[in-house]
């Protein structure tokens, strides 16, 4: 403690080159692997003995240590706290990556969803004791119906790449209830998201590139011509993945009806539409949502997810088994394809969903209302309008706007100035600020999609506008050898993802005995 | 709203940058059919948290928690005793609201902790490798399945009766849509299975769940050997992974990929989600792996790091070429299990399942001493099947509203099997007490009576 009043600002002799004894520097601390942290024997957690010595193992007893490190619970606390301190969260700032949706996590989600009456639920547990957990999902199964229009819901998928693998295997069950298998086609935009075609391949669908037009859309007449009675579906995300509104939706969809196909829309960017537009109006027939985008469930660093699908009258008795029934004895969860779901295209996970996730959205929703629910789409599409105006001095924007919620650049204003779209990327770290979704979508040239969400203050989306047009004035300035170093301030600069790839190293491994590694 | 940090004067001020009069003209794109100019009819307009917090608590308490009660539920989901520490940790802001660590510079913590966790699967399991966590246990069955029929190029696999019906039926799914066969063992109650009668030279794996669905164990050895014969691989399917702190590892007895429920650690029941999946294999098929993998490299200054690899797996590059169209994992879930196995270490983790299995051999036990039970299994961890003299399930629902949840009643996940109805699958975990297991005896005796 400072009680005598000594002087506390420093003599500036510019003596540090920012070289420590530790390696650690001020804040940021090198934290070594939770193996190399070893000290047999210690415990981060007290258990009671064993009420018997008794065994029932059938011989099958493991052999030999399992090989995993003693630490006490604060050496734990320790550890992972300054792990967290590595990384950049919504939290910490703003995170524009396209595509992602990285809003405002509220903690009250948090708190709810933690409640015993859910956290502690088993899923088997008799569903006279459950009745409010089933509710719970009737309940945000009724809004995203509404929000949505759309007269059905699987809840079960756990992310959203599993909610197209529920919508696309829900349209292969019904071509084949309707005998219609040899439509095996599968129609995806060249700018769709990767999960896109992986998920119809993956279903045996054969899939077909449609092309753009110069405005970022579908080609509408490209794609009129491509149809025929080989066409199972397409798969179109809408906002699409240039940030743009596909206007001849509904065209597209009268269309591909008037063939026979089904209209998957990839729904991760309802939140540019949420409360605005109603899926359901434009003639779609499968869309999932991610809570983890519109509804901010956390990331989590890459998960948990949830991806509701939202079914058509026509896909609607195909939807995955469980789902939640109204009986006469309250609620229950029909968990066999007979009766209302024999049709059903059958089980896609354990148990009833991510039930967790689910609480949490509902929080937001409720908290929002009908009102702020659109209020916060208009908020986000304005954010990203604003962006793609203030930007638009120095970026070059590949389509012209208005935008829906995320802002689509090219790297054309980068042109002969030796620096590249990751090199921005990289040096907006050192300002502060999470990068951009870069080189995706593949349709333009060196992408950088901003997506600022509704989450971000006037005051944020300025500071993060000065910043990237004084990067964008120094790379054209021929600054390009500052940019190749970039970032300099993190904790880890430039890994070597090649050399990673090359020769895998996917687990620790411990250190060969001394003796060993002498000969 | 508290959440929208933009004024009506930040909104006109930005609309005016635009160029535009007002936010709805920038859904000038959207068909004006289809354009919504008012909050959608019905639906309530925007809450404060207290209300929020009223309403969705008033769901929470419709709700009997098993925390508060006797449970002796199990069947893939087991209740433990998570420390206060991993919640903590887990809801630091750096790692609850972070994205997929794309940007390794900005995501060392994350990408640490994934290495951490690929390692721990690796050793509790005794694999070579395992990857960044899969949605949970039963798609980490089905993506070890089709990654069995993409090593050995054949389309047929083989269950184990003993295999978690919704295992079985999530493969069932992909079977059918995806395209490969089954050969499906009948529900294994018994525990007397042959299964290495059923693999030839066409099948490309048998899965096998040890501790069985019903509680049983299998040594893993013989089947590996015949499998290895056929040029089949065997994947172990294991739903309580605190198991492995006591059991032979899946590893050691020549399995080749290992699926896991992970939930045991770190996680809550949060009734069936979400849990998370665990995935191990051996290092030769490393590269035929789905989801996402976490390996150790260099950065530019010569310092360990880490980052996302092999990613030419993956659908974002190789879209429809991809091995998995999986995008998400499970990762916060991850982190809390690789926290509360770090607190657990080396002898937490062994007497953990050393105290859960003396809970269930005692109880096991008890309950085979009261008339109208027997118990099926001679050799268990903490979950044994007992039949009862009578349908099973009305028993569970009878105990229930004695505030005891009993067990898993078997007609709920074999409906179709009538003869099946009178078994009760019954767990103990360390969570359960000598009370709890008086009042389950006490109840149990009653309502047999």
């Amino acid at each position: 403690m400072n009680t005598q009043g000594r002087p506390t600002r420093g003599a500036e002799t510019g003596a540090s080159n920012g070289e420590t004894i530790t390696g650690n520097r001020g804040l940021m601390m090198e934290e070594p692997l939770i193996f190399e942290a070893d000290t047999p024997g210690a415990c981060g957690v007290d258990l009671a003995e064993p009420v018997t010595a008794d065994r029932r193992l059938g011989g099958l007893e493991r052999e030999g240590p399992v090989g995993l490190p003693g630490l006490t619970e604060p050496q734990v606390v320790r550890h992972y706290t300054r792990l967290s301190q590595q990384n950049l969260g919504i939290d910490t700032t703003m995170y524009p990556l396209g595509s992602c949706t990285m809003k405002h996590n509220p903690r009250i989600n948090e708190k709810l969803a933690r409640l015993p009456g859910f956290a502690s639920l088993h899923p088997m547990q008799p569903m006279s004791t459950v009745q409010g957990a089933l509710a719970l999902i009737d309940a945000l199964a009724d809004w995203l119906k509404r929000l949505t229009g759309m007269p059905a819901v699987a809840m079960t998928p756990g992310a959203g790449a599993h909610g197209e693998l529920c919508g696309m295997m829900a349209i292969r069950a019904a071509l084949e209830h309707h005998g219609q298998t040899d439509r095996t086609h599968v129609l995806v935009p060249e700018s769709a998201h990767g999960t896109n075609p992986a998920t119809a391949a993956a279903l045996g669908f054969t899939v077909d590139r449609i092309p753009a037009t110069d405005e970022g859309r579908v080609d509408l007449a490209a794609f009129k011509e491509r149809l025929d009675d080989g066409v199972a579906a397409i798969m179109l995300t809408n906002p699409n993945t240039c940030g743009l509104f596909e206007g001849d939706i509904v065209d597209i969809a009268d269309a591909l009806h008037a063939a026979g196909g089904y209209f998957y829309c990839d729904g991760a960017n309802f939140n540019a539409i949420v409360g605005r537009v109603r899926p359901g109006d434009l003639g779609i027939d499968a869309m999932h949502i991610n809570l983890h985008k519109t509804f901010s469930t956390p990331h989590g660093g890459g998960g948990p997810g949830s991806g509701p699908v939202v079914l058509s009258d026509a896909l609607a008795p195909f939807a995955p088994i469980p789902s939640v029934v109204h009986g006469p004895e309250g609620l229950r969860l029909a968990e066999q394809t007979e009766g209302e779901t024999a049709h059903s295209l059958g089980r896609l996970k354990g148990f009833h969903g991510q039930m967790g996730m689910f609480v949490r959205a509902l929080a937001y929703i409720l908290s929002h209302g009908a009102d702020g629910l659109r209020q916060a789409a208009g908020d986000a599409v304005l954010n990203a309008n604003y962006l793609l105006a203030r930007l638009g001095e120095e970026l070059t924007a590949p389509f012209p706007g208005p935008c829906m919620h995320e802002v689509l650049f090219d790297d054309h204003f980068l042109k002969d100035t030796g620096v590249t779209t990751l090199d921005m990327a990289k040096a907006l770290v050192d300002e502060g600020f999470h990068p951009m979704t870069m080189y995706f979508p593949l349709v333009v040239h060196g992408a950088l999609l901003v997506e600022p969400t509704e989450s971000e203050s006037k005051a944020t989306l300025d500071a993060f506008a000065d910043t990237v047009l004084a990067l964008a004035r120094r790379a054209k300035a021929g600054d390009a050898e500052y940019f190749a170093g970039a970032p300099y301030l993190t904790p880890r600069r430039r890994l070597d993802e090649t050399a990673a790839a090359r020769k895998p190293i996917l687990r620790w491994t411990p250190p060969a005995p001394e003796s060993q590694a002498a000969e | 709203m508290r959440y929208l940090p933009l004024t009506d004067a930040d909104r006109r001020s930005m609309l005016a940058t635009i160029g535009v009069p007002s936010i709805d003209s920038l859904y000038r794109d959207v068909p004006d059919a289809a354009r919504l100019d008012a909050p959608i009819d019905g639906l309530p307009l925007h809450a404060g948290e207290m209300e929020v917090e009223r309403a969705i608590s008033a769901m929470a308490a419709r709700n009997v928690p098993a925390s508060d009660v006797p449970c002796f539920l199990g069947a893939g989901a087991y209740r433990h005793h998570v420390p206060a520490t991993v919640d903590y940790l887990i809801q630091r802001g750096e790692f609850l609201t972070s994205y997929t660590p794309y940007q390794p510079e900005v995501s060392q913590g994350t990408l640490q902790v994934l290495f951490e966790f690929q390692t721990q699967v690796a050793l509790i399991t005794g694999m070579d490798v395992a990857n960044a966590s899969m949605y949970d246990g039963a798609t980490a069955c089905a993506e070890a399945v089709l990654m069995a029929n993409r090593v050995t190029r054949r389309n047929r696999a083989v269950l184990s009766g003993g295999l978690h019906p919704h295992y079985r039926d999530t493969v069932r799914t992909l079977a059918r849509f995806i395209g490969f066969s089954l050969d499906e063992a009948e529900a294994d109650a018994a525990g007397t299975e042959d299964l290495a009668a059923r693999i030839d030279g066409e099948t490309s794996c048998l899965v096998v769940q040890t501790p069985s669905v019903f509680g049983h164990l299998t040594d893993l050895g013989p089947l590996a050997e015949a499998c290895r014969a056929k040029g089949v691989l065997l994947i172990a399917v294991v739903a309580e992974i605190v198991s492995l702190g006591l059991l032979k590892p899946p590893g050691a007895m020549g399995a080749d990929i290992v699926a896991a429920e992970g939930q045991s650690i770190g996680n809550g029941l949060n009734f069936g989600g979400p849990h998370v999946g665990l995935f191990a294999a051996r290092t030769k098929h490393v590269r035929q792996m789905p989801g996402r993998l976490c390996g150790e490299t260099v950065d530019v200054d010569g310092r360990r790091g880490f980052v996302l690899t092999l990613s030419t797996r993956e659908q974002h590059i190789r879209r429809e070429k991809a091995t998995s169209n999986i995008c998400t994992n499970s990762g916060l879930c991850a982190l809390a299990f690789t926290i509360h196995l770090s607190l657990l270490g080396e002898d937490g983790f062994r007497q953990l399942a050393k105290v859960n299995h003396a809970r269930a051999v005692r109880l096991a036990d008890r309950l085979a001493g009261l008339p109208g039970v027997s118990v099926l299994n001679t050799g268990f961890f903490n979950e044994f099947t007992v039949r009862l003299d009578r349908p099973a399930a009305p028993v569970v629902d009878a105990l229930a509203e004695r505030g005891v949840l009993a067990g898993v009643p078997v007609s709920r996940l074999y409906p179709e099997r009538p003869d099946l109805a009178d078994l009760l699958l019954v767990a103990a975990t360390e969570t359960v007490t000598d009370d709890d297991e008086d009042a389950l005896l006490a109840a149990l005796r009653e309502t047999l009576r």
